[in-house]
């Protein structure tokens, strides 16, 4: 069943994208790895995604500057997407869920977290 | 593997370091580039974020208020300063000094640590720390609490799609939660011409069964509770109240989850039909409604019901008389594993003994199992003396009340039936003798009411019950002159306390200044004495200066098997209540000789009378030269009764003398000995008595020895 699924990890630090990366094939899922919004962006459409889990301080294009995008297409309007905060970053939090963001986590996070969120919101 | 993702991250925050060592250098020349300070503040987020992911937690709690400065930096609250790089340039060559120490290198410089990390706090303004979302988490693997149920109302935003949620998958992470029942309600849903199929419409009704507290479930929703309506209720708090297995009915429901109006369900209720079925018909309340209301009603009823079940299998009532069985057999096991011990000892089979020591640990243990069964706490029988002395209270005019303690303390079920009347005839005793009148009292400048107290305990193999008054206590003088008038005492013999008020428990003895109906002709005392003793029980009274009467009775916790003293009369073996004894003296010839014929002996100055066991069972043969003299106490006296030969304590298992020989004096029992031999057990009272009626002058006797050492 999560074998179907292909998640997209999109972040900038690449200790970060391994361990999402480690975490998520291990619980079965398959991972794309991006390095910011624009790579993500272009990696996307070649892919098909089931879910975006994203940072939102990278280069080139932030974390929900990506998310708009991703709902500009009405293919993408459906999709869950989790956003990676730090506590310090409410306001933050607050513009990813007005730009469409499903739901987040809170850095620093432990696998079992992270896998609990995907699995309410990856239905 | 957390090796592994430390090694990435110091390659990569060697990398970020660097970086942000150029961008530094970079901002101190171009202050308000708006890119080179987004630069900065991402490699401080980076490195804060990933170093704690790494377990660098010593980084990230260092980089973490660096990083707040530059988010006000970039929002252009506070300036790029010339300080502030030089500052953050000092903190960049910090966290390369952490990030090496961690694979072996120089740790970093505390002092230097602290100074560097007070700066920076110092640029931010002072706020209160926002309230922190944490993110939902799965269920923690800790202690499980009692069982809850929570009734649950979920109703999303309809915009719940366009942020790519999926509500399905919020109930199934509360079916992991627990036991749950889950109803769609779907009466907002439109037409189909006016649907959108892109807004949700529908929404949940939820019963959980749970350990998790209601914190653990709100979390489930917390990425769309502030845009949805979401009610949690508890709707059964796992028996922590008082509860029948019952719950509410279906319009209470309904009522208190807001289906419907109370009003309405009170017009309906009128009509005495079925009411889920009037709501329906008239459109009242939605068929999915009443369905999850009763969904509701079925959960709690049972979960009820099975708490009875649990609680009904964890005592089970059994007849007394199979437990009375029971005791029986366990006594005949006592009885053949003696015989075993006994027969192993004079076997000198080493593997044989060490059985027979194995069967009686298991034997006594069996025995101590099997006697608590029937155990209870007396506090069964504490309640209905309130009653009693409330009644006696106003029946003589006095103002009194009874204060119990002990009351879990657990003693044979039989010796609490029997202990009954002696309890009392105690507390009447108190209430009628002890406690004054409120006029007295007051005179005495006492409380007007006066207080008995009941209380019990345990003391190793024994109970231990007191009946207290805070009264006037006992009037020696009246307790003396009663004694000389009966000729229980010389008009001036001296006797100690104990002695004097032991003799209140003598037949017909009664100081009461009147007859009253209450407590008859001063008969209570001794029958309770009597019953006490035939428990082999011991009661006692003391009156300490100023502090009432007190009444303390000692009991042995049961009644079938006592401890005993195994003598030997000629060839026959007979049983002393161990209770009585207290002590074995010797008996020379010449000490009897020295008499003058009268069964007396001199003990530590005290005369003391004894019976022989011999004569009186007639016993043929010639006695040792040396004598036992078993000295007991019985009543208000101590008496001696000579036998042969005193074996030692013996475990004794009473059996009852078959119904030809009920007509028996003296015998109150036997036993089985280990060697298959019959040993009696001694009434001693009643052996008293029959030397007593045998000798007229016992008493005479008696007297003229009081007189006689009162003049030496």
């Amino acid at each position: 069943m999560n074998k179907t699924k292909k998640i997209m990890a999109v972040d900038d630090s690449p200790s970060i994208r391994q361990m999402l990366s480690f975490t998520l094939k291990q619980a079965g899922y398959e991972v794309v790895e991006a390095v910011d919004g624009k790579d993500a962006l272009a990696k996307f459409a070649a892919e098909n995604i089931q879910m975006l889990i994203t940072d939102l301080n990278m280069p080139n294009m932030d974390g929900i500057t990506l998310i708009r995008e991703i709902r500009k297409n009405s293919a993408n309007r459906f999709m869950p997407i989790i956003m990676l905060t730090t506590e310090s970053q409410e306001t933050k939090r607050q513009e990813g869920k007005a730009a469409g963001a499903s739901a987040w986590i809170v850095k620093p996070f432990k696998p079992e977290q992270l896998l609990g969120v995907v699995r309410m919101v990856l239905a | 593997m957390i090796d592994t993702f430390r090694e990435t991250f110091r390659e990569e925050a060697l990398e970020i370091l660097a970086e942000l060592e150029n961008s530094l250098l970079q901002l101190d020349e171009q202050p308000e580039d708006a890119e080179v300070i987004d630069r900065v503040f991402r490699a401080l987020h980076t490195i804060k974020g990933a170093g704690a992911m790494a377990g660098f937690d010593d980084v990230a709690d260092f980089t973490h208020d660096i990083e707040s400065v530059y988010d006000l930096v970039r929002s252009g609250q506070i300036p790029a300063t010339s300080d502030l790089i030089s500052l953050t340039l000092a903190a960049r060559d910090q966290i390369k000094t952490m990030v090496i120490s961690s694979f072996g290198g120089e740790a970093a410089e505390p002092v230097e640590t602290a100074r560097i990390m007070e700066a920076f706090r110092a640029l931010l303004p002072r706020v209160a720390a926002p309230t922190l979302e944490k993110a939902a988490l799965p269920p923690s693997a800790g202690a499980r609490g009692p069982e809850v149920t929570y009734r649950i109302r979920f109703r999303p935003s309809r915009e719940l799609f366009h942020r790519g949620i999926n509500p399905l998958g919020l109930l199934r992470e509360l079916d992991r939660r627990g036991h749950c029942r889950i109803v769609a309600q779907t009466d907002v849903i439109p037409p189909l011409e006016e649907l959108d199929p892109e807004l949700c419409y529908t929404y949940w009704d939820v019963i959980l069964t749970t350990t998790e507290d209601i914190e653990d479930i709100r979390d489930v929703f917390i990425f769309v509770e502030s845009e949805s309506e979401l009610t949690i209720d508890v709707i059964d708090d796992g028996g922590l109240l008082d509860q029948d297995g019952d719950y509410k009915r279906l319009g209470e429901i309904l009522v208190e989850r807001g289906d419907l109006p109370a009003e309405d369900l009170q017009r309906i209720l009128d009509e005495k039909e079925r009411l889920g079925d009037i709501l329906l018909e008239r459109r009242l309340v939605d068929g999915f409604k009443i369905e999850s209301a009763l969904i509701e009603q079925e959960e709690i009823k049972g979960l009820r019901l099975g708490r009875q079940n649990l609680e009904s299998v964890a005592s089970v009532r059994v007849r007394s008389e199979k437990l009375d069985n029971l005791v029986n057999l366990i006594g005949e096991l006592v009885t053949v594993q003696a015989r075993l011990t006994q027969t192993a000892a004079g076997s000198r089979n080493a593997e044989l003994e060490a059985i027979a020591e194995e069967v009686e640990r298991l034997t006594w243990d069996l025995r101590d199992q099997v006697l608590n069964i029937r155990m209870l706490p007396i506090g069964s029988t504490f309640s209905k003396f309130k009653r009693l002395v409330r009644d006696l209270s106003s029946e003589l005019g006095k103002n009194v009340s009874l204060v119990t303690e002990g009351a879990e303390t657990e003693l044979d079920k039989t010796v609490i039936e029997r202990l009954h009347d002696p309890l009392v005839h105690l507390i009447r005793n108190c209430v009628d003798h002890g406690i004054e009148k409120p006029q007295e009292r007051a005179a005495k400048g006492k409380a007007s009411q006066g207080k008995v107290y009941l209380s019990a305990s345990h003391s190793g193999a024994t109970v231990i019950l007191e009946v207290r008054d805070n009264g006037a206590g006992l009037n020696r003088g009246a307790i003396r002159a009663r004694a000389v008038k009966r000729g229980l005492l010389p008009p001036e013999g001296e006797i100690s306390d104990r002695e004097l008020f032991k003799l209140i428990f003598l037949p017909g003895f009664s100081t009461a200044e009147k007859i009253s109906t209450v407590s008859g002709r001063g008969v209570g005392l001794d029958v309770v004495r009597r019953v006490i003793e035939e428990m082999r029980g011991t009661v006692e009274v003391s009156s300490p200066d100023g502090e009432g009467t007190v009444f303390t009775i000692k009991l042995p916790l049961t009644l079938a098997i006592i401890d005993g003293l195994l003598v030997k009369i000629g060839a026959e073996s007979y049983v002393f209540p161990l209770s009585a004894v207290e002590e074995c003296i010797e008996l020379k010839g010449e000490d009897a000789a020295r008499s003058h014929g009268r069964n007396l002996v001199n003990l530590r100055g005290e005369i003391i009378p004894y019976i022989r066991l011999r004569d009186q069972f007639s016993v043929h043969g010639v006695p040792p030269e040396i004598e036992q003299i078993v000295v007991v106490q019985l009543a208000s006296q101590r008496v001696g009764f000579v036998v042969d030969q005193v074996v030692g304590e013996h475990q004794t298992v009473i059996k009852s003398l078959g119904r030809m020989y009920q007509g028996v004096s003296g015998l109150s029992g036997a036993t089985i000995l280990g060697n298959g031999s019959v040993a009696l057990i001694l009434d001693l009272r009643q052996l008293l008595q029959m030397q007593e009626e045998a000798e007229d002058l016992f008493s005479e006797g008696l007297q003229q020895s009081l007189r006689q050492m009162t003049r030496s």
